[in-house]
C-alpha cells in the first residue's frame, strides 16, 4: 500500500520537495559553533524565529507552506498544462505573431528606452538613483557584452572580468591617475578613455582569443580563468604602473569638452546614469545587427557544429576572435564608467567572482537572447539592491549566493533555456511540443575529434 | 583533377595512412573502400583540410592545397559532406542550406530552387528544425548544404550510414544526378556492392595502405573484394 504511494509520480515529487525543505532550512539556519557543533542542525530546525521578519512564524511553517504551494502548482500544471496551453496558444496566437513583426518589436523597445530615460525620475529615492547605475546599468552592459561570447558564439568565458577590469584601469592611466604616466604626457578628460578603453579591451581580446580559441570547451573556460586571474595579478603587483594593491582614488569624473559644448559629470549619480543607458542602447543596437548579420550566422554555426562550419568555408578562429573583441568593447565601456564614476579603482574588486556572477545574469536571461539577458540581468541586480539597501532580518550579504544558487538550480530544472529565450531554443521547444512528430530516437551522429 | 601523392597522416604516435597514391579525374564517381579503421575517413579528412598529412602531396586543379586550411576548401570549390552528417541541429533546413553558400556572394534562391528540385522532402520540411528531420532526410540536408557552395568536388563520407536500405538507393540514384550534372565524386563507403555499382574506379585501403585498385566493374567481381567485403565465399566466387 505504502510502496504503491510512493511509486505514483507526485509522491514522489512531494518527497523531493520536502527534502529541498529540510536543506533550505538547514542554509538558512544560524551557523555552529566550536562548543556547540551541533547547535546549527538544532538550531535550524527548533528555531522559532521569524522568516525575514516578514512573517512573524517558525521558519520551517513558512518553507514548507511555500513548498506545498509551489509542488500544487507543478503538479496542476502536469495534469492540466498542456490542456490549457493549447486552448491558451488560440487567444495568444494573434500577439504572439505580433511580437515577431519588426514595426511591433521596434515600437516596444522605444516604449522601454523612453520608460528608461523618466526612470530616474520616477525612482527619486538618492539610493536608487545611484543603484540604477551601480547594481543595474553597468551589469546590463556586461550581461550583454558576455552574451556575445557565450550566448552567440558559445564559447564559455570565465574571464570577462579582466576587460572590465582593463577599461577601469585604462581610465587611471588616461586621466593621470597611475604612477604611469598618462598617453602624450598630459592627462585627458575621463570621457576620452572611451576610445582608449574600447582599443584597449579590443586588444586584449584579440591576444587572448588568437592563441587560445583553437581551444574547444572546458580548455577553453580554463584559459580564460586563468587570464582573469593573471590581469589581476598583475593589477595587484605591478605597484609601479598600476598602483598596486591599493589602486588610486584619484580619478577624475568626465568631462564632455568638445567646442562650446562642455558637460561636466560630478557627483550625483543621475547623469552617469545617462552615460551608463546611451551605451547600453548603442551596444544594443550594434549587438542585435551583428546577431542577425552574416557574422551572427557564422556565430550560431560554429556554436552548433565547429566542424561543419569549417567545412562550409567558415573560419572558426577568425569569428571566434572577432566574438571576443566585440564582447569585451562592452565591458571596457563598463569599466570607464564604473571607475570615472567612483573615482577609485582596487585590484581586489575584479575577481572571478565578480566572471561568475556576470555568467549567472547570462545564463538566467537565456544565453543568446539579447532581452532575456538584459531582463535576466535587471531583475537579478534590482534583487541584490534591494536586500543589500534593506536587508530583511537574519539576512546576511554572502547569503545571496544561496538564494542565486537555488534560483539557478530551479531554473535549470523548469526552464533550461532562460526566462527569454533566444529565437532559436524558443522555436525549438514550440515546434517539439506541437508535433513531437520528428525522430527523437535518430539523434545527430557526432565525433568530437 | 585531384591527385594524392605518397600521403603519410599521423595522430601522434599512431600512423593512420603509410603513403597513399590515387587520384580522381574530373567527372567521375571514385570510391575509397575499407573496414573500420582502414584509413577511409581520414584520407576524406586530409583532402578537405580537416588533417594535414606529415608529408606528400596533394594537388587539385594543378594547385598544391596540402597545407590549405579546412576553411579555405570552399573557395577552391571542394565540399565535404562530413561523416555523420553534421548538419546544424537547431537551423532550420532552409537556414542550413543557406549556411552551404556562406561564402558566396549574390543571390542564392536559384541553388535553393535546384537543391529542392532534387530533394522534395527538404522542400516539404524547409521550416522544421535539422534536429526534426530522419536520418535520410539529415544526408539529404548535408548533402544539399554541400552543393550549395556549387562544388567542382564533392566528398561523401560514408552517405549511407545508419539509414534503410531504400533511403540507401535513394541517396546512390541522387549522386549519380550529382555527377550527371557535372560534380565529380569522391565516395568513401563501407556498403561496397552499392559503392562499386555506382563507381567508375575504386580504391581499397587497409591498414593505412592502399591495397587495391582499379575499374569498379572489375573491383566487384574480384574476389578478395567479394570475399571481404561482400561477404562471399572465396572458392564459390572463383
Amino acid at each position: 500500500m505504502i510502496r504503491d504511494l510512493l511509486q505514483r509520480a507526485p509522491m514522489r515529487r512531494l518527497l523531493v520537495v520536502l527534502g529541498v525543505v529540510a536543506v533550505i532550512e538547514l542554509i538558512t539556519g544560524p551557523p555552529g559553533s566550536n562548543q556547540y557543533p551541533t547547535s546549527g542542525f538544532t538550531g535550524s530546525y527548533a528555531e522559532a524565529a521569524s522568516f525575514f521578519g516578514i512573517f512573524r512564524t517558525q521558519r520551517w511553517l513558512v518553507f514548507l507552506a511555500l513548498a506545498l504551494v509551489a509542488w500544487g502548482v507543478v503538479e496542476l500544471w502536469t495534469r492540466f498544462g498542456t490542456a490549457i496551453r493549447s486552448r491558451g496558444s488560440h487567444a495568444l496566437a494573434g500577439p504572439r505573431q505580433m511580437t515577431e513583426k519588426r514595426p511591433v518589436r521596434v515600437g516596444f523597445a522605444l516604449v522601454l528606452f523612453v520608460l528608461g530615460i523618466l526612470l530616474p525620475h520616477i525612482v527619486n529615492n538618492a539610493f536608487w538613483q545611484s543603484a540604477l547605475v551601480t547594481y543595474v546599468a553597468i551589469y546590463v552592459l556586461l550581461a550583454i557584452g558576455l552574451n556575445v561570447v557565450v550566448g552567440f558564439a558559445g564559447l564559455l568565458d570565465l574571464g570577462y572580468v579582466a576587460f572590465y577590469a582593463i577599461g577601469a584601469y585604462t581610465t587611471a592611466w588616461v586621466t593621470g591617475a597611475l604612477p604611469t604616466p598618462p598617453p602624450f604626457g598630459h592627462p585627458l578628460d575621463a570621457f576620452w578613455a572611451i576610445p582608449f578603453a574600447v582599443v584597449f579591451v579590443v586588444i586584449a581580446g584579440v591576444l587572448l582569443g588568437a592563441p587560445t580559441l583553437r581551444l574547444r570547451g572546458d580548455y577553453l573556460a580554463i584559459v580564460t580563468l586563468g587570464f582573469g586571474e593573471i590581469i589581476t595579478i598583475f593589477a595587484n603587483n605591478l605597484y609601479g604602473i598600476t598602483g598596486g594593491s591599493t589602486g588610486t582614488k584619484q580619478i577624475p569624473h568626465p568631462v564632455f569638452h568638445v567646442g562650446p559644448i562642455k558637460y561636466t559629470w560630478g557627483l550625483a549619480p543621475v547623469p552617469y546614469y545617462y552615460l551608463a543607458l546611451g551605451s547600453v542602447v548603442l551596444f544594443l543596437v550594434i549587438f542585435s545587427l551583428l546577431q542577425r548579420s552574416r557574422v551572427g550566422r557564422a556565430w550560431t554555426a560554429i556554436r552548433e557544429d565547429e566542424v561543419a562550419a569549417e567545412s562550409l568555408g567558415i573560419n572558426p578562429l577568425k569569428f571566434k576572435v572577432m566574438a571576443f573583441a566585440v564582447g569585451a568593447a562592452s565591458a571596457g565601456f563598463a569599466g570607464v564608467i564604473t571607475a570615472s564614476a567612483d573615482n577609485f579603482l582596487f585590484p581586489s574588486s575584479f575577481t572571478l567572482v565578480f566572471s561568475i556572477n556576470i555568467l549567472v545574469l547570462v545564463i538566467l536571461g537565456g544565453m543568446g537572447s539579447i532581452s532575456g539577458v538584459v531582463v535576466g540581468a535587471i531583475i537579478i541586480q534590482v534583487i541584490q539592491a534591494y536586500l543589500n539597501h534593506t536587508p530583511p532580518s537574519g539576512y546576511q550579504q554572502p547569503d545571496l549566493y544561496i538564494y542565486v544558487g537555488a534560483l539557478l538550480i530551479t531554473m535549470m530544472i523548469f526552464r533550461p533555456a532562460g526566462l527569454i529565450p533566444s529565437r532559436q531554443r524558443r522555436r525549438e521547444i514550440t515546434l517539439y511540443e506541437k508535433s513531437h512528430e520528428g525522430h527523437p530516437d535518430e539523434v545527430l551522429l557526432g565525433d568530437d575529434v | 583533377m585531384l591527385e594524392v601523392a605518397d600521403a603519410v597522416v599521423r595522430y601522434g604516435a599512431i600512423t593512420a595512412l603509410h603513403g597513399i597514391t590515387f587520384e580522381v579525374n574530373e567527372g567521375e564517381i571514385v570510391t575509397l573502400l575499407g573496414a573500420n579503421g582502414a584509413g577511409k575517413s581520414t584520407t576524406l579528412r586530409m583532402v578537405s583540410g580537416l588533417q594535414a598529412p606529415a608529408s606528400g602531396s596533394i594537388t587539385f586543379q594543378g594547385r598544391d592545397i596540402s597545407h590549405t586550411r579546412a576553411h579555405d576548401f570552399a573557395k577552391l570549390g571542394v565540399s565535404h559532406v562530413p561523416e555523420g552528417r553534421r548538419i546544424f541541429p537547431q537551423m532550420s533546413v532552409e537556414e542550413n542550406l543557406e549556411m552551404g553558400a556562406f561564402r558566396r556572394r549574390g543571390s542564392i534562391s536559384e541553388d535553393l530552387e535546384r537543391i529542392y528540385e532534387t530533394f522534395p522532402i527538404l522542400k516539404e520540411r524547409r521550416k522544421q528544425l535539422g534536429s526534426n528531420l530522419s536520418g535520410g532526410e539529415q544526408q539529404m540536408l548535408a548533402i544539399g548544404r554541400a552543393l550549395m557552395s556549387q562544388p567542382t568536388l564533392l566528398l561523401l563520407d560514408e552517405p549511407s550510414m545508419g539509414l534503410a536500405p531504400m533511403i540507401v538507393d535513394t541517396i546512390f540514384r541522387i549522386i549519380g544526378e550529382i555527377r550527371a550534372a557535372g560534380t565529380t565524386v569522391l565516395l568513401v563507403e563501407q556498403n561496397a556492392a552499392h559503392a562499386l555499382r555506382l563507381a567508375d574506379r575504386g580504391y581499397v585501403l587497409e591498414n593505412g595502405r592502399i591495397v587495391l585498385a582499379g575499374p569498379a566493374s572489375e573491383l566487384l567481381v574480384d574476389p578478395r573484394v567479394r570475399a571481404v567485403y561482400l561477404g562471399e565465399d572465396v572458392d564459390s566466387a572463383s
